[in-house]
């Protein structure tokens, strides 16, 4: 008897230091965000520092973006061509294809990808600095770690991500175009007048923008602090890179959720 | 480390792929031809049943995209739906101009159509079109279709 509620006591004490836990963490992500906001013009005077950043997060997930996005296309392409030709409307394929990458797959599988591509690399980066007391050298030497390290990490993620998404988009509508029309040889010219009847630039385009951005700052504040607040030891720095991949995918897909909400409720 | 121009080099190219998708999502695959909301007219229809009109739908003359429906609300003061017509102030219509609630083709979506009439004055911003014509409602057609042969029926 003793030893069940013991158990009980122990299990709900767990809970508890969870939910404290994550609740902490929150509010330590909340400000780190702010000092990374405040420490942000650095990243303008100093640009070199956050190019450099574009380059490994925007100009090397490029491959991967472009030829998931092309598959996506040619799935999207086949299926939407699959179930569009049972109700004698093979020429909508374009508009499907358009639709589902500009609204929904463009952002999100993009935002997913440079997750698990640019976010784990800028938490791991981040993370091993922290461990081999990069950071604090600097701190020492008066340097401001956050407005050197995290910031241009942050604005780098932040402004690669649209164009990530844009070019994964159009990679997505090139591979349903090859697919539906090259091969399977629905018409050239309905497959793109459809389309341009009926995607909007700012109910569709727009809106998908602006989703891409959101995922892209939400990513990378994600990585930064996971790195930044990684226990300094090897398996900290890998257990760091993991929840940011994990933490990310589940806020993308929520905030996805949220935003879809906002911007398409088809009044 | 490469050095910083190849850095810049390949950053340069990062962002200007960046900007050709979007581009080509604007000019190719979206209609940017759009009518620009700010130069817009807004006229204000009446009906006695709007049927599945939605906010948005297109608002067509001769089968030509004039305008979208920029609103729907309810009047009770008149007891009718009043439907908001943003319309191209490229296309100006006169003011007797007739707007009736269409479906293109048999299932296809509730569009807006607009006939001209022969006023001489235009509708401007804020202006009522007087006459409009409702939604076919295929409930009412049957109806309409089973009372009309239950009253020829006796005469036959």
């Amino acid at each position: 008897m003793n030893g069940m509620f013991a158990a009980l006591a122990s299990g709900l004490r767990h809970i508890g230091a969870l939910t404290i836990g994550g609740i902490w963490r929150l509010g330590f992500a909340a400000r780190f965000l702010l000092a990374v906001l405040l420490a942000s013009g650095q990243s303008i005077r100093r640009l070199h520092l956050t190019i450099r950043e574009l380059y490994f997060s925007g100009v090397l997930s490029l491959l991967i973006i472009a030829v998931s996005g092309f598959f996506v296309g040619l799935v999207l392409g086949l299926q939407g061509y699959d179930i569009l030709q049972r109700f004698g409307s093979a020429d909508a394929v374009g508009v499907m294809v358009a639709l589902s990458l500009l609204r929904e797959l463009g952002p999100v599988i993009a935002g997913l990808l440079f997750a698990s591509r640019a976010g784990s690399a800028i938490a791991a980066e981040i993370g091993l600095m922290k461990t081999t007391e990069q950071l604090k050298a600097m701190d020492m030497m008066a340097v401001d770690p956050i407005a050197r390290v995290v910031a241009p990490r942050f604005w780098g993620g932040v402004l690669s991500m649209p164009l990530l998404a844009a070019l994964f988009s159009a990679m997505g509508i090139f591979g349903g175009w090859l697919i539906t029309v090259v091969v399977i040889g629905v018409d050239d010219g309905a497959f793109w007048s459809q389309m341009q009847a009926t995607v909007e630039f700012r109910y569709d385009v727009v809106n998908g923008v602006i989703k891409s951005f959101v995922f892209g700052a939400v990513v990378s504040l994600i990585a930064v602090f996971e790195g930044y607040d990684c226990q300094p030891t090897a398996e900290g720095v890998s257990r760091a890179i993991t929840r940011t991949v994990v933490t990310s995918a589940l806020a993308i897909l929520a905030l996805d959720f949220v935003l879809t909400s906002f911007m398409f409720r088809g009044l | 480390m490469m050095s910083r121009t190849t850095l810049d080099l390949w950053v340069g190219i990062f962002v200007a792929l960046g900007f050709a998708a979007l581009i080509f999502l604007a000019m190719r695959v979206a209609n940017f031809s759009g009518f620009d909301a700010s130069t817009a007219y807004r006229v204000e229809a009446p009906f006695d049943n709007i049927g599945g009109l939605k906010v948005r739908a297109p608002v067509k003359s001769s089968g030509v995209l004039v305008g979208r429906v920029a609103s729907i609300r309810f009047d009770t003061e008149i007891y009718r739906a009043v439907v908001v017509l943003e319309l191209d102030a490229r296309y100006p219509f006169p003011a007797d101009t007739t707007a009736s609630i269409l479906t293109s083709g048999l299932l296809g979506e509730q569009y807006v159509g607009l006939e001209a009439g022969a006023d001489i004055d235009m509708l401007k911003d804020g202006d009522r079109v007087l006459i409009t014509q409702s939604a076919v409602v295929l409930e009412k057609l049957i109806g309409q279709f089973l009372f009309d042969r239950a009253a020829d029926a006796p005469a036959q």
